[in-house]
């Protein structure tokens, strides 16, 4: 077991070299958790476990990135609503506020028999309960054409960062009356209304600086979430821009040609300008070396505390857990995490476990101060977790109410960053 | 006693309407003019020629959004339930009349409210008349009409378990902030628990509009509004 200095941050780091070995020593003692992913599931359980335990338990999270930069509101940095910088976070108060380990390296394996995790650095994690929240990947060949190394030509911009700069660059130094191309995913996928939220936001940047550019939205997926509301509010603010063009004209039916900008619908042939490609996904590639996942790549859960049915030392929350009813969001995985932690501290420590309560809402923006919302409530059944209720934003609502919609987002968006980071 | 009298109200009340039903459903508007003179003139005008004062004029209120009259300076709740889309009529008068906080939690209209059902119901129906067309008179029958809003007070006096309290608080932390920061969404920490309780009900009874809140309230038993009630009281300290 090698210990690898750099990648150690947090309380340890902080201090000297000899406390470095100090979450193996404290470890002794005390239960220990290891999350793998530091997003929306995985940073809200890392504190949640350590705030609610008070020091009883040995929390160590593992992440191979030192800034994370949220998917959500990153269509609003492509629609220059928000800078690049307001959508990173940092790690800092988990590990120096909540005494968390902050690891930043990548789980390369899991040992479910030893309990024990392995990293890319050559460290090993030895834990009484994993928690993995590593979000999504994609899946081959799910778009004839395009695979990872294609992603500099024709982005995918659905993990935030580098890619989501890329796509903004693209769109907004497109050629003038150019056609930027969105291909939607099949479901399910990370953030229903995420893609159509994108193209409102490239609509806007559109608008503004390219009034004669074109938008297609290629598309497996005869109905999409929030379906009513975007097209009223596309032929509102965008009036003939944005084409969709469903299964029934040819949507589930692409190849992509990155080296010559190409996309073929049908056997048809289109130049395109830019081409955002959003495959179809399945579980952190990690849940699948665990051994977790189901045929269709996904890791299926015990709705009451987030355990995976194949393993009860291990918990998957958000995008990679397969759970029913809920939609994989930011929202949904922070709205786990909680229930997770709770059961965690129940189970290691004997706290009280009360019944777990979930819910999600999901906002878009359409155009400035067009706010859309959608949001339900859920509780764990034994076979899933299931929808209790529900709203939705209406269609023809006045323009105060979706910019009070929108400043509610605003809202939100500081309340959940605060409560996965501190 | 009090639970006794609780439940009897809205009965008494039907008879009561029962009876002044014919020239107007609601209440009879010659009452409800003295009592306006007594409990709200010193803040609000009302007919021709009426301008704002302490409070905003009240021609035209029914069917009239809250919060909706221009240069006159309302509470930021104020404008915020009327771009949720509150609009007045009988049943929201009638909830505001009786405790102002349960629908504008810090409205600016210092009134601790009319408990008495007939006075709100005469007054509600002498604010009509200067209403154009006040379609939102209920046309059931009078007995359908609500009358006792207010949380009973067995509900007001539930003890909340913080400790659950805690562990349920953790759903409203995503958007509500810890720290009391109002960013978008208002602060909740600090409330007095009566005013806190008295909000969640609103929700949950669909008198305020807010369709997140409805659904985050509608699932709550009393026990669970008291217990982050109390957490929530705790957090503000
Ligand atoms: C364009 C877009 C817009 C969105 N808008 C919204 C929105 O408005 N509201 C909303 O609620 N949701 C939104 N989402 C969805 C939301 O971003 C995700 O559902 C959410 O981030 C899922 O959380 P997670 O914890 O499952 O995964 P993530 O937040 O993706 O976190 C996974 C983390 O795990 C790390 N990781 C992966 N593998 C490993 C490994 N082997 N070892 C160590 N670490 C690893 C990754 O680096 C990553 O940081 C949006 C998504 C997109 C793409
Ligand atoms: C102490 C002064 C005061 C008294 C007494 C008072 N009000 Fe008000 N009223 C206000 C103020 C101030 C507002 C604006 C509240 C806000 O912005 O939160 C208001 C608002 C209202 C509104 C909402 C108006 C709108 O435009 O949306 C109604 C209706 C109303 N009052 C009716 C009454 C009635 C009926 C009475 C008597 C039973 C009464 N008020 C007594 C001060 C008062
Ligand atoms: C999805 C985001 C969201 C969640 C989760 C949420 N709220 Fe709210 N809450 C709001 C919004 C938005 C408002 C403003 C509503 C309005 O305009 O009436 C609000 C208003 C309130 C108010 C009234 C505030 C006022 O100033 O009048 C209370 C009390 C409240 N919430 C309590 C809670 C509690 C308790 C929970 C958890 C059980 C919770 N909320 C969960 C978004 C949320």
């Amino acid at each position: 077991m090698t210990l690898n200095r750099r990648k150690f941050l947090g309380t340890a780091a902080a201090t000297t070299a000899a406390a470095l070995s100090a979450p193996m020593v404290r470890a002794m003692g005390k239960p220990r958790v290891v999350v793998i992913g530091g997003g929306a599931g995985g940073a809200t359980v890392a504190r949640y476990l350590a705030k609610d335990s008070k020091g009883a338990l040995d929390v160590t999270l593992v992440e191979p990135t030192r800034k994370y930069y949220t998917c959500f509101f990153s269509n609003l940095y492509i629609g220059g609503f928000r800078d690049f910088e307001s959508i990173g976070h940092t790690y800092g108060k988990l590990a120096s506020e909540y005494g968390i380990n902050v690891v930043h390296d990548w789980a390369v394996g899991i040992d479910r028999d030893k309990k024990i995790v392995s990293l890319a650095g050559g460290y090993a994690l030895p834990y009484d309960r994993l928690v993995l929240s590593p979000g999504i990947d994609f899946v081959e060949g799910s778009v004839p054409g395009w695979d990872i190394s294609n992603q500099d030509e024709m982005p995918h911009a659905y993990k935030a960062g580098s890619q989501t700069q890329l796509l903004k660059a693209q769109v907004e130094n497109m050629r003038e009356g150019g056609t930027f191309c969105l291909v939607a995913p099949p479901n399910p996928f990370r953030c229903p209304p995420g893609p159509y939220e994108r193209v409102s936001m490239v609509a806007h940047v559109l608008k503004a600086k390219n009034p004669t550019a074109k938008i297609i939205i290629l598309d497996p997926k005869p109905k999409f979430s929030k379906m009513a509301l975007f097209q009223e509010g596309w032929a509102e603010h965008y009036p003939g821009m944005i084409e969709w063009i469903g299964p029934d004209f040819g949507g589930a039916n692409v190849e992509v040609r990155p080296d010559s900008m190409e996309v073929v619908v049908d056997g048809e042939v289109t130049k395109v300008d830019v081409c955002n490609v959003i495959p179809a996904q399945k579980a952190g590639r990690i849940a699948e070396i665990a051994g977790i996942t189901n045929d269709k790549g996904w890791a299926p859960v015990v709705p009451a505390t987030m355990q995976s049915r194949m393993d009860e030392n291990i918990h998957v929350l958000g995008d990679s857990s397969h759970q029913g009813d809920m939609p994989k969001s930011g929202f949904s995985a922070n709205s786990q995490a909680k229930v997770c932690a709770m059961a965690i501290r129940g189970a290691l420590l004997g706290s009280k476990v009360f019944p777990a309560k979930y819910s999600n809402t999901c906002w878009s923006l359409i155009d400035t101060d067009d706010g859309i919302k959608v949001g339900a409530s859920y509780e764990a059944t034994p076979e899933k977790i299931a929808k209790v209720d529900g709203f939705i934003s209406k269609t023809g609502e006045p323009a105060e109410l979706r910019k009070a919609t929108y400043e509610e987002s605003l809202g939100w968006y500081e309340g959940i960053t605060k409560d996965m980071f501190g | 006693m009090k639970k006794l009298r609780a439940n009897l109200l809205p009965w008494l009340v039907a008879v009561c309407f029962a009876q002044a039903a014919g020239a107007t459903d609601i209440g009879d508007e010659k009452r409800g003019a003295d009592l306006f003179r007594k409990y709200c003139a010193s803040c609000h005008q009302i007919g021709a020629g009426a301008v704002n004062r302490i409070g905003p004029h009240l021609n035209g209120i029914f069917d009239r959004k809250a919060g909706s009259i221009e240069g006159f300076r309302y509470s930021k709740d104020m404008l915020r339930q009327g771009a949720d889309g509150l609009v007045w009529n009988f049943e929201n008068l009638d909830v505001y009349l009786e405790n102002p906080r349960s629908l504008i939690s810090r409205t600016r209209m210092n009134f601790r409210g009319l408990k008495d059902p007939q006075d709100r119901a005469d007054v509600i129906a002498y604010l009509r008349q200067f209403s154009a067309n006040p379609a939102d008179i209920p046309e059931a029958a009078p007995t359908a009409l609500p009358s006792e809003h207010v949380v009973p007070p067995e509900i007001l006096a539930i003890k909340g378990d913080p400790e659950y309290g805690e562990y349920l608080a953790s759903e409203c932390l995503t958007c509500h902030q810890r720290s009391g920061a109002d960013e978008g969404i208002p602060s909740i920490t600090g409330w007095p628990v009566e005013d806190f309780v008295v909000a969640m009900h609103a929700y949950k009874e669909k008198k305020r509009p807010h369709p997140v809140m409805q659904m985050m309230a509608g699932r709550l038993s009393n026990e669970e509004i008291a217990a982050l009630a109390a957490y929530f009281e705790t957090l503000g300290e």
